[in-house]
């Protein structure tokens, strides 16, 4: 039988969510006899493949090329999960909203506030544009199912991701879904 | 005093004349999610948490402040309770700007437990992060309105059993907000007697003791517990 294709995807997040993903120790081995990893930022690949399983996507839509990556995921995932905090509710990342406008907060943080170089990070085709409001990836786009926590429990992404693959459904419950 | 009985789940239950439904389903071990209730003091139906059906009525009634009443048919846990129940879990986290990561009551929140207790895995609803203010002019404690849900459990804490009224409720629906005498700063009220009642009776970490950093505010009810029976009990008179 043909491995089941994952990519996980790291947007606005800390990658905390990969890390507790890594912290699945051996399961991993189990794993990897199942799961085949397309695309991901602990391996090797430019550009997100055309054919996906299931897309893990970790952390908020800040800037635009998380916008476009979003789209791109969607269009090529036959299930995509929102996985952890800033991807199911926007989180820390979002924080930054109720203070308006990303140009100023740019310039609050590295040009007002910096010790040393006062330069706000701005480079066409290099630094991406902030986006107006951070946002979770439903906001963006349509997502399959939910793995809340921050980051979440790696015995809780164990849990989705053998529920996924014995029955092609992950709908988390009870203490499993708790935030934060 | 008048026993009435009534059905709840199906299931026949006598209650005094005067109880709420609520009181009526805790006593008899039938649970109804509530989040602006609190033990000892009144209850005014501010969260709709507990919202049950009646007999044919397509009207639903909040729980806390529904009288029993003779023959009275209540249901309290059908498909379209739940449906509602975890709408309104989902609109008080995107009303607010609740960040469980880092708040001082992550892991000892009422308003988590009930988005764990109602199947919450996301809000529907686009969050709106409004501006809110942080109040830590006290010294003891502060108000982080950001995760306010504006139950008001401090305003009725702080009146009824504590007696000094500082906390208020001003302006109107998602507008409205707690304010500590006019509308002054916490530090500056001249009506706080510091007791702390209103940090305790919190559900969520938008009154809070300072210095705790994530995770460490867990909330004492057993201080509310203990001065609310003594004075039931009248332990104190005589």
């Amino acid at each position: 039988m043909d491995r089941v294709k994952v990519a996980t995807v790291w947007l606005g997040g800390c990658s905390g969510c990969h890390m507790s993903f890594l912290d699945m120790d051996e399961f991993l081995i189990d794993l990897a006899e199942k799961i085949q990893v397309v695309y991901s930022p602990i391996a090797d690949m430019k550009e997100f493949p055309e054919s996906v399983d299931v897309t893990l996507v970790e952390g908020s839509v800040a800037n635009e090329d998380h916008v476009e990556l979003c789209h791109k995921i969607r269009a090529a995932s036959r299930v995509v999960i929102s996985f952890g905090d800033c991807a199911v509710t926007g989180n820390v990342p979002a924080m930054r909203n109720p203070l308006g406008d990303p140009e100023k907060i740019l310039q609050l943080v590295y040009v007002d506030r910096a010790d040393t170089h006062p330069i706000a990070p701005k480079e066409a085709g290099i630094v991406p544009k902030l986006v107006d409001r951070v946002r979770p990836v439903h906001e963006e786009i349509d997502v399959d199912y939910f793995i809340p926590g921050c980051p979440p429990s790696s015995s809780r992404i164990k849990e989705a991701l053998t529920n996924l693959l014995e029955m092609g459904e992950t709908h988390l419950t009870g203490e499993n879904l708790r935030f934060g | 005093m008048a026993v009435k009985t009534l059905t709840i789940d199906g299931r026949l239950v006598s209650a005094m004349e005067g109880q709420t439904v609520l009181e009526a389903a805790q006593e008899a071990g039938i649970h109804i999610p509530t989040l602006c209730h609190l033990d000892g003091v009144s209850d005014l139906g501010a969260c709709r948490m507990c919202l049950v059906e009646l007999g044919n009525s397509p009207k639903l009634q909040p729980a806390c402040v529904l009288k029993v009443a003779e023959g009275m048919e209540v249901r309290t846990n059908s498909d379209r309770l739940r449906k509602y129940r975890k709408m309104i879990v989902e609109l008080l986290l995107s009303e607010r700007n609740h960040v469980c990561s880092v708040c001082v009551s992550n892991g000892h929140c009422e308003l988590q437990d009930m988005a764990v207790e109602l199947g919450v895995d996301h809000s529907r609803f686009d969050y709106i992060y409004p501006v809110e203010r942080v109040d830590i002019t006290h010294q003891r404690f502060g108000v982080d309105h950001n995760r306010c849900i504006l139950c008001g459990r401090c305003v009725r804490v702080c009146d009824e059993v504590e007696g000094a009224h500082t906390w208020d409720m001003a302006g109107r629906g998602a507008k409205s907000f707690v304010i500590t005498d006019m509308n002054q700063p916490w530090g500056d009220s001249t009506s706080c007697t510091s007791c702390g009642k209103c940090v305790q009776a919190c559900p969520t970490g938008a009154i809070f003791q300072k210095g705790a950093t994530v995770g460490e505010m867990q909330k004492d009810r057993t201080r509310l517990e203990f001065i609310v029976t003594a004075r039931e009990k009248k332990q104190w008179i005589g």
